[in-house]
C-alpha cells in the first residue's frame, strides 16, 4: 500500500484527506499509523472523504492515507462456515486470542491460512472451464460439500489440476490458459461486496421455504428465493423470528446478520447453534450457519457494510448451487448507519434525516436475493428475511414502507399480540404473502389436496371474527346467536394452539409439514361440524364442553412430529363425535 | 494515539480562542489534535475545566466542555490538548466513595492511589467472548422474580414517569438483590444525572441506613452540574464497573438515572453543533449512542466477574414511543414499565403487567433454577391477565352487571393479582417459592378448564393449594 494523500479532517467515522492522488471511488484505504481500514466515498479534485471501519478516536489532520488499489472486498473458500466475522469480515472467533476486547487496527485473516483441506479435484488437464465451474471439492463440515469455483470473470482450458489431498487455501490448486495468460487458482478468491456476483439467469421460486413455523409456512409462506420484511417495535419478537428460522428453516446454509444489535444475541448463537441440531439433517446448526456480527456499540461504517458482507458470503454458496437464507437483523440499524454516515458528510437530507437514496440501496440490497440458474447451470437461491426496527412501532416510517415496495412478503409483529404474550406476534390480519399462489402446487402435492381451501376457510374465519369483535367490545359476546359465536370459538382455539408457537418448548418449537395440514384441518373440520350440530339444533354450550376440545388444545404440546398419526385418530373421533351431537339435536327435531 | 502523540505539542498551551456557545468551544492556530482527545482549559481565576475534542481539522478544532463555558472569555482563555482520550484513574479503594461524573472526588478525601488508568469510552467487547447470562437474581419482588426475572449479567431498564417511585423501586431492588443459595451480595455502581440534590441524599442515606455504603461507588452529575458533563458521567461509572468486574472480579449492579437527562443533553450539544434532527430533535445517532452505554454490561469469558445494569428514565407524558423509552428499548433486554394509573391505586411497585418483559428469563427460569412449574405459571399469569385488560374494557361500555359469570371470575383475579401478588411493602423480600405461590393462588381463582397453558402435573401439584 503506497501513501496517497494526508487527513485534513475528523468528524467521527468520517474522515477527509487532502493532496490525494490516483484514488478510486469505494477503493479500500488505510489510515493513519494504526491502520484503521476505510472506503472512500467522495473525490472532489484533490479531496477525498472516507468512511472509516474503525473507531477513529486519536486520528488527526495530517495523518497518512495509504491506498489498496481495489474496493473492500471478502474472501471466499473454505472455512467461512462455523465462523463469527464482523461487518467488515475480521474473524471474531480468532481475534478473541488477544482478549475480550475488539481493540483498533487489529489485522488478522478472515480465512485461516494455515488449515488444511482435502481437496478432491473435478477437473484434469485440457477440460475447458468457464467462470462459475466446478474446480473440485472440499469437505467443509459434516454436511457442506464446498465447490471451489473458477472465479467469475476468469476462464480458459486447464493447463495443470493438483492431485487430491490436503492444500491451504493459498495453495495452487489448478492453472488455467486464460485470453492474459496463464493464472494460479487456489481455493480462496476475493470479491467486492458491493457487487452482485454474476448469475446465467433467474427462475421462478416455486418451492416454499419450510420454516416449521405454522403461522409462517402455512398462512404467510415464504418461497425459496424469496424476500420478506419482519417489521415490529421493540421486543415484538423480529429476533425470535429470524433466530426460529435460522434453527428450523430447510435452507442449506443460513447467513445471519446481526447487523447494529445486541452483543448477547450473537453470543446466544454462538453458544446454542452447535449444541442444536437441525429436523432435515440432523447435524449441528452450526456446521451451515455463517454470523456477521456488527453489534450495535462496534463502529457505524462497519455496520452499513456489514449486510454485503453477509449478502456476498450467501451469493458465494448459491454459486455453488446451495439454497441460502439470510437473515438480517435489523435493516433499520444498517439504514441509520447510512443516514448517519450521510449526515456527516453534509448530504442533502430527505425523509426523516435519510439519505435521498435509501430505497435505490433498499432495492439494491433485496434484489440480490431470488431463486437463480447459476454459471455453472445449477440451481440456487437466496431467501433474504430482514427485520425492520420502525421508531415507536409505526409502520408508517420510510424504512418499512421502502422496504415494502421491494419484497414480496410482510410479517406484521403487532404490539397487543406481544404484551399479551401471542408469540409468534405476526398479525394475522396486517400480514400477507404473495408467494402462496406460487406454493399452493407444492403443498397440494405434499401436504393435501385441500391444502388451498383449508387456508381459505381459516383465513376468512379470522377475517368475520375481526368484524365481530368489533360488536363485541361494544356490547358483549353473549348477545351474538351461536353460530357466530362459534366463529369466535374456532378462532379462539385456532390462535391458541395453532398460530401461537412456543419457541421453548421442545416439542411446539417446530412443526412438520404433516403436523401443520393435519392440526389446521381438525380445527376446520372442529368448525364444519360444528356449524351442522348447531344447524341441527344443539348448542355452543354443548358443543364447548365436548371433551375432545381439551386434547385438541393440547396436541400441539402432546403430539410430537414424530407421531403425528395420532392426529388421525383425534380427527376420526372428532367426527365421531360432533356426528354425534348433531344427531342428538337431529332426532329431537324429527321426532 | 501516534498521530497526535507529539510530547512536545500536546505541552504547549493555547492562549486565546476563537468563538463559544453553549459547551463548545471552538478554536484555531492550534497544532493537529487527535478526534475525542481530552482538552485541558485554564482562565486566570477559576478552577480548571475539561473538554473532549468533537471534530478536529487542520490547525482547529471544536471541543466540549464538560464543565460549561460559563464565565471563560475568547481572550484569557487558555487550552491544552492532553494527547489522549479521557482516562479514569480506578481502584478498589473507590468503593465507598462519591465522585463527580469526571471521577474526581466530591466527598473531600483525596483521590485513592490508582490501581489502573483506563479510557472511559472503553471498547467494543467481542461477542465472541461473551458468556451468555443465565443465572438468577432474586429480587425479593413478585412483579420482577415471578413475571419478569433478571438475571446476572443483564441489561434491564426501568421506564417510568416523573413521580412515579422509580426511585424506591431501585433502592428495593439494589437492598434485596441476591443470587439464590449464595450471600454474596453485588458491589453497586451508582451514577446520577442531572437529578436533584435531595434524591442523591436519599440514595446516600439509604446506603447508609442499610449498610452497604462501603459497597457502593457514587458518581454524580446533579442538577445544578452543567448539563454537558452528563454525557460523560455514565461513561465514567461504567469504566469503574468494567474494572470491578473485569478486573477485580466482582458481581456488579449498576444503576444509571436518569438516562433522559442524558439524552437530552445529548441533544443540546447536537443542536448546537447544527446536526440534522432525527425524531423530537434527538440527534440521528441516538441509537448508536445509548448503545455504547447499554452494551457496557453482560459477561465475559475472561473474567468471572459480571455487570448487571439497570438504567432509570423517566417517559416524557408516559409516552413509551418517546425516542428515550423507544430506543432504550430497543437495546437493552427487556424493561420494567412503571404505570401512573397503577400508582394512583395505590399499588406499590406500580409495575405494569403486560408492558414489561425481561428477555433473558427464559434462560434463567425453571427446574434447577427457580422452580419447574415457573416457566407455565408465569405464561399462564401473562395469558389471565391480558384478559382481564380486555374484560375491564368491556366492561366500562357495558357495566359489570351485563358481564358473564366467567367474565366476572377474570375480573375477581384480576384484582387479587394486583392487590396480592403485584404488591407489596417496600421492605418485604419474598422469596422465589413464595412469589410462585403466591401466583398458584391467585390464578386458582380462576377455573380449572381456564388454565390452559400450565400442565395438569401442575394443576395436581398447585391449583388450589
Ligand atoms: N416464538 C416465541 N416463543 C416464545 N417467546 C417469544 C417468541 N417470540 C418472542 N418471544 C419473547 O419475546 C421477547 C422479545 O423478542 P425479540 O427479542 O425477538 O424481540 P425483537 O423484536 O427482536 O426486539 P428488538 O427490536 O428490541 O430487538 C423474547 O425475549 C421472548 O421472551
Ligand atoms: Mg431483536
Amino acid at each position: 500500500m503506497k501513501p496517497i494523500g494526508r487527513v485534513n479532517r475528523v468528524l467521527g467515522p468520517v474522515v477527509h484527506a487532502s493532496g490525494v492522488t490516483g484514488a478510486r471511488m469505494m477503493e479500500l484505504v488505510e489510515v493513519g499509523a494504526d491502520r484503521l481500514i476505510g472506503e472512500i466515498v467522495r473525490l472532489d479534485g484533490d479531496e477525498i472523504v472516507i468512511q472509516v471501519y474503525e473507531d477513529t478516536t486519536g486520528l488527526a489532520p495530517g495523518a497518512p492515507v495509504y491506498g489498496s488499489g481495489h474496493p473492500l472486498s471478502v474472501e471466499l473458500g473454505p472455512g467461512l462456515i462455523g465462523s463469527v466475522y464482523d461487518g467488515v469480515q475480521r474473524p471474531l472467533d480468532r481475534l478473541k486470542a488477544g482478549g475480550y476486547l475488539i481493540r483498533r487496527g487489529v489485522r488478522v485473516p478472515s480465512l485461516d491460512r494455515e488449515k488444511a483441506w482435502i481437496f478432491e479435484p473435478c477437473v484434469k488437464p485440457g477440460d475447458l472451464l468457464r467462470g462459475g465451474a466446478v474446480l473440485g471439492t472440499v469437505q467443509e463440515t459434516e454436511r457442506i460439500s464446498h465447490r471451489v469455483l473458477v472465479p467469475p470473470s476468469l476462464g480458459g482450458a486447464v493447463k495443470h489440476a493438483a492431485e487430491p489431498g490436503l492444500y491451504r487455501v493459498e495453495e495452487t490448486i489448478a492453472v488455467l490458459e486464460t485470453e492474459s495468460g496463464e493464472i494460479a487458482l487456489t481455493m480462496m478468491q476475493r470479491w467486492p461486496v458491493r457487487h452482485p456476483r454474476p448469475i446465467a439467469g433467474r427462475v421462478v421460486a416455486d418451492r416454499p421455504l419450510l420454516t416449521g413455523q405454522r403461522v409462517i409456512d402455512t398462512l404467510f409462506p415464504v418461497a425459496k428465493g424469496g424476500t420478506v420484511v419482519v417489521p415490529g417495535g421493540f421486543g415484538t419478537g423480529k429476533t425470535s423470528v429470524e433466530h426460529q428460522l435460522a434453527k428450523w428453516s430447510d435452507a442449506d446454509i443460513v447467513v445471519y446478520i446481526g447487523c447494529g444489535e445486541r452483543g448477547n444475541e450473537m453470543t446466544h448463537v454462538l453458544r446454542e447453534f452447535p449444541r442444536l441440531s437441525d429436523p432435515w439433517t440432523g447435524r449441528p446448526l452450526m456446521e451451515r450457519t455463517v454470523l456477521i456480527a456488527n453489534t450495535s456499540n462496534m463502529p457505524v461504517a462497519a455496520r452499513e457494510a456489514s449486510i454485503y458482507t453477509g449478502i456476498t458470503l450467501a451469493e458465494y454458496y448459491r454459486d455453488q448451487g446451495y439454497h441460502v437464507a439470510v437473515m438480517a437483523d435489523s435493516t433499520s440499524r444498517w439504514a441509520e448507519a447510512l443516514r448517519e454516515l450521510s449526515g456527516r458528510m453534509e448530504e442533502m437530507p430527505a425523509e426523516e434525516g435519510f439519505p435521498a437514496y435509501l430505497p435505490t440501496r433498499l432495492a439494491e440490497f433485496y434484489e440480490r436475493g431470488g431463486q437463480v440458474k447459476t454459471l455453472s447451470g445449477k440451481e440456487g437461491s437466496i431467501t433474504i428475511v430482514g427485520a425492520v426496527s420502525p421508531p415507536g412501532g409505526d409502520f408508517s416510517e420510510p424504512v418499512t414502507q421502502h422496504t415494502k415496495r421491494f419484497v414480496r412478503c410482510f410479517w406484521a409483529l403487532d404490539r397487543d399480540l406481544a404484551n399479551a404474550r401471542h408469540y409468534p406476534a405476526i398479525s394475522w390480519m396486517d400480514s400477507y404473502s404473495e408467494y402462496v399462489p406460487d406454493v399452493t402446487p407444492w403443498w397440494t402435492e405434499k401436504g393435501d389436496a385441500e391444502w388451498a381451501g383449508l387456508r381459505r376457510e381459516i383465513m376468512e374465519l379470522l377475517q368475520k371474527e375481526a368484524r365481530l369483535q368489533q360488536v363485541v367490545k361494544l356490547v358483549g359476546a353473549d348477545v351474538l346467536p351461536d353460530s357466530q359465536r362459534l366463529i369466535l370459538e374456532v378462532c379462539d382455539l385456532f390462535k391458541n394452539t395453532f398460530l401461537q408457537q412456543s419457541a421453548f418448548d421442545a416439542v411446539d418449537a417446530y412443526s412438520t409439514v404433516e403436523k401443520q395440514v393435519k392440526m389446521l384441518k381438525l380445527i376446520v373440520t372442529f368448525y364444519r361440524l360444528g356449524r351442522n350440530a348447531l344447524d341441527q339444533g344443539a348448542t355452543l354450550i354443548k358443543i364447548k364442553r365436548m371433551r375432545i376440545l381439551k386434547e385438541i388444545r393440547r396436541m400441539k404440546f402432546n403430539v410430537s412430529n414424530e407421531e403425528v398419526f395420532k392426529l388421525d385418530d383425534l380427527q376420526s373421533r372428532l367426527e365421531r363425535e360432533m356426528g354425534r351431537l348433531g344427531e342428538i339435536y337431529g332426532g329431537f327435531q324429527s321426532s | 494515539m501516534a498521530d497526535s502523540n507529539h510530547p512536545d505539542l500536546s505541552r504547549r498551551e493555547y492562549v486565546g480562542i476563537d468563538r463559544l456557545e453553549g459547551p463548545l468551544l471552538f478554536i484555531s492556530g492550534i497544532h493537529d489534535v487527535g478526534y475525542h482527545e481530552l482538552v485541558e482549559i485554564h482562565t486566570p481565576e477559576g478552577p480548571e475545566r475539561l473538554g473532549l475534542v468533537l471534530e478536529t481539522s487542520k490547525g482547529a478544532a471544536v471541543v466540549q466542555v464538560y464543565e460549561g463555558t460559563t464565565n471563560l472569555s475568547l481572550k484569557d482563555t487558555s487550552v491544552r490538548f492532553q494527547g489522549e482520550p479521557l482516562r479514569l484513574p480506578v481502584a478498589r479503594e473507590m468503593l465507598g466513595r462519591i465522585f463527580d461524573g469526571l471521577g474526581r472526588p466530591m466527598d473531600g478525601a483525596p483521590a485513592p492511589v490508582a490501581r489502573e488508568i483506563l479510557d472511559v469510552n472503553g471498547l467494543p467487547v467481542n461477542p465472541a467472548a461473551r458468556t451468555y447470562p443465565t443465572r438468577f437474581i432474586q429480587t425479593g419482588i413478585s412483579a420482577i422474580d415471578g413475571m419478569n426475572t433478571l438475571v446476572r449479567g443483564q441489561k434491564l431498564p426501568v421506564f417510568s414517569g416523573s413521580g412515579l417511585p422509580h426511585n424506591q423501586v431501585a433502592a428495593q431492588i439494589v437492598r434485596q438483590a441476591r443470587l439464590k443459595d449464595e450471600n454474596e451480595s453485588f458491589s453497586i455502581v451508582f451514577c446520577a444525572m442531572g437529578v436533584k440534590h435531595d434524591v442523591a441524599r436519599s440514595f446516600m442515606t439509604h446506603f447508609q441506613e442499610t449498610g452497604v455504603l462501603e459497597n457502593v461507588v457514587m458518581f454524580f452529575s446533579l442538577a445544578d452540574a452543567p448539563s454537558v458533563e452528563r454525557l460523560v458521567t455514565p461513561r465514567t461509572a461504567l469504566t469503574m464497573a468494567e474494572y470491578l468486574a473485569f478486573h477485580e472480579n466482582r458481581h456488579v449492579l449498576v444503576v444509571l438515572t436518569d438516562m433522559t437527562n442524558y439524552c437530552e443533553a445529548l441533544r443540546e450539544v447536537s443542536t448546537l453543533r447544527g446536526e440534522i434532527p432525527s425524531r423530537k430533535s434527538y440527534p440521528g445517532y441516538l441509537y448508536s449512542d445509548l448503545a455504547s452505554i447499554y452494551e457496557r454490561a453482560g459477561m465475559v469469558e475472561h473474567a468471572s466477574g459480571s455487570i448487571t445494569q439497570m438504567p432509570i428514565l423517566t417517559m416524557p407524558n408516559d409516552d413509551i414511543s418517546h425516542p428515550v423509552p423507544d430506543l432504550t428499548g430497543y437495546i437493552t433486554e427487556g424493561q420494567i414499565v412503571l404505570e401512573r394509573e397503577m400508582h394512583q391505586r395505590g399499588i406499590y411497585p406500580p409495575i405494569a403487567g403486560l408492558p414489561s418483559l425481561s428477555r433473558l428469563m427464559k434462560d434463567g427460569i425453571g427446574p434447577g433454577m427457580t422452580r419447574e412449574d415457573h416457566p407455565r405459571i408465569a405464561s399462564q399469569l401473562f395469558a389471565a391477565y391480558a384478559r382481564v385488560k380486555d374484560v375491564r374494557a368491556l366492561a366500562s361500555v357495558i357495566g359489570e352487571e351485563e358481564l358473564t359469570p366467567l367474565d366476572l371470575t377474570y375480573l375477581k383475579f384480576g384484582d387479587a393479582f394486583e392487590q396480592q401478588f403485584l404488591s407489596q411493602a417496600e421492605d418485604e423480600n419474598r422469596s422465589i417459592e413464595q412469589t410462585l405461590d403466591l401466583g398458584w393462588k391467585v390464578i386458582s381463582i380462576l377455573p380449572r378448564e381456564e388454565l390452559q397453558r400450565v400442565s395438569d402435573e401442575d394443576l395436581m401439584q398447585y391449583y388450589g393449594k
